[in-house]
């Protein structure tokens, strides 16, 4: 977590002022039972009341100006920590926006988004926690300490007793309800999750008429949480009243010793008040910090994962003199391509060798597994190849800028993403100064303008986040619009039509045909008659090409591509 | 000298929160009957909950009396001085002694209190989750499908924890609360009313100081909760379409958008915990001006001998008892109130529509054949648009249906039907020639074998999941529908064979693996009736050409309804339903179909054969 505080640097001024206006407010609530002695050794014991009505006044100005540094200080530190948050949050997402897809991998997308914002609100919260809280607990404790000495050193001897009993208390405590709290937060994990899939597999479970094994899964899930909350809830019950136990015992300690000390006259009645107070403020300030200790390990969790992201570096990176590639348009070569993901023992695809021009169409077909996407999502640079090389116009993609790449092609994902906004904003997301003629042009081709005229607002009307409000067909046509506004050299379709119903995607395809005879065209799919027209077709098994040619072919050459076509088409359709 | 039992909160997430750091809660729609109810759950342990009445009352009333002691041995103190005749520490050390049998006493008290409230919070919470557990295996499937998980997750535990920790915390809190300030209004009486009355009229200052800043702080930290919600929408979107981000470069923009939320976050949120954390040193300098008033006019009234000195000890312990609870009141009443919009939440659940009863007199069919029939079957999701009217299909033991259509045609609403899962609105359907609705569900279930396309597999070993199917099956079985499903090579291969652990998503094998997993199960369940939901779509080819077979092998003599993709099980089936938009618009067989030269012909020539459409598109 300290790690994480170097982004308090720019903060280190209006820290300075915190640590020195609780300082000083901390003197002031120290300062008030000195002052309050005076009354009664002084003004009491002599019946001198303007000395009394003089020192109350006085008090009240020092309460007072306690009250000022205290806003102050609350001031200052509401602008740090929301200050490092902001600059926090900042720094992560900047840095996550730089990541390649092998790092998000890495850490998962759900865990990205948790850490970016969880995880660090998190953080911000127990920040300003500590320089309210804890700053002054040890100015409190110190301070006490020493105004205790001041009044009378031999009787601090007591709370040279009774505070190392406190923090053993307190220690013995916490060392047997922390484990406990982490076990609870497994079990309440492993309660969630049951439910979970519970809900998953509801058909399922239903199905197979196991509705009693799930509720036997659970109670015991249950069970067990609820043994372990109500083990850690005891122990906790101790905790208060040990800590009151200490305080009051030294309490009675300070009021049998200082009466002997009293009678013996070293010390006075006021100042036996006042020690009792400084005792008082001593103990809380402790029983303060080891409060905030409970939260500190869940804080520090937060800090190691935002940690984790930040020491993250992509290994993607343009190199120092990137190149241009734009003496010829739309080539794509593969050359000996192989590579595999971080940790996987098998490359997902090797020796992958071919090369496309302008006006052609590729096809990739597979199945499952076979590296058909991971091919596509090479080109644009989302992973480094481990050998070989992949040109785009002739040039090696590493040796060009990424935005440089990526601007030259129109990439529709397998799983199609639209953003909050507008469907003219979503179409817009290819090209940012699109006319309307030309976002209609691509929806129209997209075979996406009669759902969106359908529309209450047209393209105007707005899509939820995450496009819950269109189907997974009208999504994938409004993400091959995107692309189509680009008027990219290469198109790069990853099985983007499989939420199409058949004549939607034939129509689609016959549009496309026509708009895309000045462009490389790549395309991955399932479907034998979605490949069998292309120019050339490539059939992956296991991450190795099976066979590369036209239909007619690889009917002749390729038993996969036989197997693949068989299970589709019958047997008039393939001849 | 006591404290509120204010410890790190046990059980909560909301974690240790300072006075004042209070989001506003949200409220209830019927408070009153809610926590009526609410009240239920604590009656069948009211023994108990008396005890810790109790208990909590004499701890406090303990801990209340003991300054007014503690301030007797000051005063005698004070006396032996003044008048010079020494201190009499025989009446001291038996004060002290008084003191600590009573903070002994007063902590364990409080140790019972805390003590049998964790064993009650806890056990009504479990018997609250249990309840809502089993009301959730009664309830339809249309409950489940109109909500998201996570929706209904959330009730059962974020709601039923939000329960827990204000059972554990903070009613026995509101309990020490108002004891204190009403037992330290009457001990303060007993010494003086003039200074009580000083000391009261502190009182109006923190609740007008809290209730303005309470209300300052709720309009920014509602202006947070909205940033934080943007933020944490634009971070998903962004993350989740990363792809999509990096690959019309708009990182930029991205970032952008980012920052300017990001700013308006800071903005609400450093007012939010200023204004709020404004309220500790405003109730502190209240708290200290009534601590001044105290020892002048205390200082002035002893020179008067109107009152003692340890009376003013005295009443500087009360006083500082007396602000503290006055500050969690405002914390405390917003606590209660989200507890209750929980349970109100919690309770929604529970008070939902059942599934509909079973007959009296359920039957069970002993021996399924397989027979299944739909008769002027009428059904829809909503009662005023049917998907299905007066359907009706005749299927023979052993015979396979074919059941064809566009993605999100609604082929899982006749699954939905077939099963149970959803009540028809009129017509019946029979299987062996009994109506459904006359069967136990649980047999009714059964007879039925399913695969899903979304694979379902659950957090346990391989050998766990497959042994799913049937209850009861040993080792054998287990490994012989693996190999019948094609299976048992790939499981051997993992390091564990059948022991492997499948972690939470199942993402330690492939899609394909699983899907082989859930065929090997419904094998192993041996039903009646088979529903293959386009089962064999993401299993690569070759493996997939070996399930055929071990699907053929298993259709054989069961009767069958298949989501189809493929073209032989389609031509092959001796009933093809076609669906579109959720109802079934054509029937019949391969031939018949084509002859119709409806939307099956139009389906059958796009998907099969390259050229049909393209031709009127061109």
């Amino acid at each position: 977590m300290m790690k994480l505080f170097r982004f308090l640097r720019p903060y280190r001024i209006p820290i300075g002022f915190v640590l020195a206006l609780v300082f000083v407010q901390s003197l002031s609530d120290l300062y008030l039972p000195t002052l309050m002695s005076d009354i009664v050794d002084t003004g009491i014991v002599q019946g001198d009341t303007p000395y009394i009505l003089r020192i109350g006044g006085f008090m009240l100005l020092v309460a007072a100006g306690g009250m000022i540094c205290s806003i102050g200080a609350s001031y200052l530190s509401s602008k740090v920590a929301a200050g490092f948050g902001r600059l926090l949050r900042g720094k992560v997402f900047a840095h996550v926006e730089n990541f390649s897809l092998q790092e998000f991998d890495k850490i998962g997308t759900a865990s990205l988004i948790t850490r970016t914002t969880n995880d660090i609100t998190q953080l911000q919260q127990v920040l300003i926690m500590i320089l309210r809280m804890m700053v002054s607990a040890p100015m409190m404790c110190i301070g006490g300490i020493i105004m205790a000495v001041s009044k009378d050193a031999k009787l601090t001897l007591v709370l040279a007793v009774a505070i190392p009993l406190l923090a053993l208390a307190i220690f013995a405590v916490a060392s047997k309800g922390i484990p406990l709290f982490k076990a609870m937060q497994v079990k309440l994990d492993k309660l969630n999750l049951v439910l979970r899939e519970g809900l998953t597999g509801i058909r399922v479970i239903r199905s197979f008429n196991r509705i009693d094994h799930e509720k036997e899964r659970f109670n015991e899930a249950n069970q067990d949480l609820t043994n372990t909350a109500v083990k850690v809830n005891r122990i906790m019950a101790s905790l208060m009243p040990l800590m009151m136990l200490a305080m009051n015992f030294s309490t009675i300690a300070i009021i049998w010793f200082g009466s002997i000390r009293i009678d013996n006259g070293h010390m006075q009645v006021g100042s036996l008040m006042a020690f009792i107070q400084y005792a008082m403020q001593i103990m809380f300030s402790l029983i303060m910090v080891s409060i905030i200790f409970v939260m500190i390990p869940r804080a520090s969790a937060s800090a190691a994962r935002i940690n984790e992201v930040l020491n993250m570096q992509s290994d993607i990176k343009d190199a120092a003199q990137v190149k241009q590639a734009n003496r010829e348009r739309g080539y794509i070569e593969f050359n000996d391509v192989t590579f595999s993901y971080p940790g996987a023992e098998q490359p997902a695809i090797s020796n992958i060798s071919f090369s496309a021009s302008p006006g052609e169409t590729t096809a990739i077909i597979g199945g499952t597994g076979s590296g058909k996407s991971t091919l596509l999502s090479l080109i644009p640079r989302f992973y480094d190849v481990d050998s070989g090389s992949i040109m785009v116009n002739g040039v090696d993609v590493r040796e060009m800028a990424q935005q440089d790449v990526r601007s030259k092609i129109g990439f529709v994902p397998q799983k199609a993403v639209l953003f909050t906004g507008t469907i003219n904003d979503n179409i817009c997301y290819g090209k940012q100064d699109a006319t309307d003629e030309e976002i209609r042009h691509a929806a129209n081709i997209a075979q996406a303008t009669e759902f969106i005229s359908a529309m209450q607002d047209g393209f105007d009307s707005e899509i939820a986040q995450g496009g819950s409000n269109v189907s997974g067909g009208q999504k994938q046509r409004l993400s091959i619009a995107r692309a189509l506004v680009r008027r990219p050299e290469i198109y790069v379709f990853d099985d983007s039509f499989s939420a199409l119903d058949f004549k939607t995607d034939a129509k689609l395809r016959a549009a496309l045909k026509e708009e895309t005879t000045e462009s490389t065209v790549l395309l991955v799919a399932q479907r034998v008659s979605t490949v069998m027209d292309a120019d050339r077709i490539i059939v992956l098994d296991e991450g190795r090409i099976a066979g590369i040619g036209t239909h007619r072919q690889l009917m002749d050459s390729c038993s996969v591509y036989r197997e693949i076509v068989s299970s589709q088409l019958s047997e008039e359709e393939i001849a | 000298m006591s404290e509120q039992q204010r410890g790190p909160k046990p059980g909560g997430h909301r974690g240790p929160m300072g006075p004042g750091m209070s989001m506003p809660a949200e409220k209830a729609k019927d408070f009153k009957g809610t926590l009526k109810r609410l009240m239920g759950y604590l009656k069948p342990r009211k023994y108990q909950l008396i005890t810790v009445f109790i208990m909590a009352v004499l701890s406090t009333v303990f801990t209340i009396v003991s300054p007014k002691i503690m301030g007797k041995a000051t005063t005698k103190l004070f006396e032996g001085l003044m008048t010079g005749t020494g201190i009499d520490f025989e009446y001291i050390w038996q004060i002290l002694l008084v003191l600590i049998g009573l903070y002994l006493v007063s902590a364990m008290f409080s140790y019972i209190q805390q003590y049998l409230m964790a064993g009650v919070a806890q056990r009504i919470v479990y018997d609250m989750r249990k309840q809502v557990n089993a009301k959730l295996s009664r309830l339809p499937l249309k409950y489940f499908d109109s909500r998201t998980h996570g929706e209904i997750l959330s009730r059962v535990t974020n709601d039923v924890d939000n329960i827990s920790s204000t059972l554990q915390q903070s009613l026995t809190q509101l309990i020490t609360s108002v004891i204190t300030i009403i037992g330290v209004i009457v001990m303060m009486l007993t010494i003086s009313p003039l200074m009580t009355l000083i000391c009261i009229l502190t009182l109006p200052l923190s609740f007008v100081v809290t209730i303005m800043i309470a209300k300052r702080s709720q309009k920014h930290f509602k202006s947070q909760q909205t940033s934080l919600g943007h933020l944490n929408g634009h971070v998903e979107e962004m993350y989740t379409g990363h792809k999509i981000v990096k690959a019309f470069g708009r990182e930029d923009k991205s970032l952008d958008e980012f920052n300017k939320i990001n700013d308006k976050l800071y903005d609400s949120s450093w007012r939010s915990q200023f204004i709020s954390g404004m309220i500790m040193p405003l109730m502190s300098f209240i708290g200290n001006i009534g601590y001044v008033l105290i020892c002048v006019v205390g200082g002035v009234l002893v020179t008067k001998r109107t009152i003692e000195i340890g009376d003013i000890q005295a009443f500087i312990q009360y006083a500082r008892q007396f602000t503290q609870p006055i500050a969690q009141a405002a914390n405390i009443a917003n606590m209660i109130q989200s507890t209750i919009a929980s349970a109100e939440r919690v309770f929604e659940v529970l008070d939902e529509e059942e599934e509909v009863q079973e007959a009296a007199n359920a039957a069970t069919i002993a021996q399924p054949q397989g027979d299944v029939r739909f008769e002027h079957v009428q059904f829809g999701y909503k009662e005023d648009a049917m998907l299905i009217e007066d359907m009706n299909i005749d299927v023979k033991q052993g015979q396979t249906i074919a059941i064809v259509g566009p993605t999100g045609a609604g082929k899982t609403t006749l699954i939905n039907l077939l099963m149970r899962f959803y009540e028809i609105n009129d017509g019946a359907i029979t299987i062996d020639g009994v109506n459904i609705t006359d069967l136990k569900r649980g047999s009714l279930r059964s007879m039925f074998g399913m695969v899903l396309q979304d694979t379902w597999l659950f957090n346990g070993t391989i050998r766990d999941n497959i042994a799913y199917g049937r209850a009861g099956a040993t080792e054998q079985d287990v490994v012989r529908a693996a190999k019948a499903a094609h299976a048992d090579h790939f499981i051997r291969t993992l390091p564990d064979g059948y022991d492997t652990v499948l972690n939470e998503e199942a993402s330690n094998i492939s899609q394909g693996q699983k899907q082989l997993l859930t065929i090997a199960r419904a094998i192993l369940a041996d039903p009646a009736i088979l529903i293959l939901d386009e089962a064999t779509s993401s299993v690569d080819t070759r493996t997939e050409v070996y399930i055929q077979k071990a699907m053929n092998e298993l259709m054989n003599g069961r009767t069958s309804f298949v989501i189809a993709h493929r073209l032989s099980t389609i031509r092959d089936a001796d009933l093809i339903l076609v669906m579109d938009r959720g109802s079934v618009i054509e029937k019949g067989n391969h031939e018949q179909l084509l002859e119709q030269d409806g939307f099956y012909a139009d389906l059958y020539n796009s998907q099969f054969s390259g050229g049909g459409v393209r031709k009127e598109v061109v």
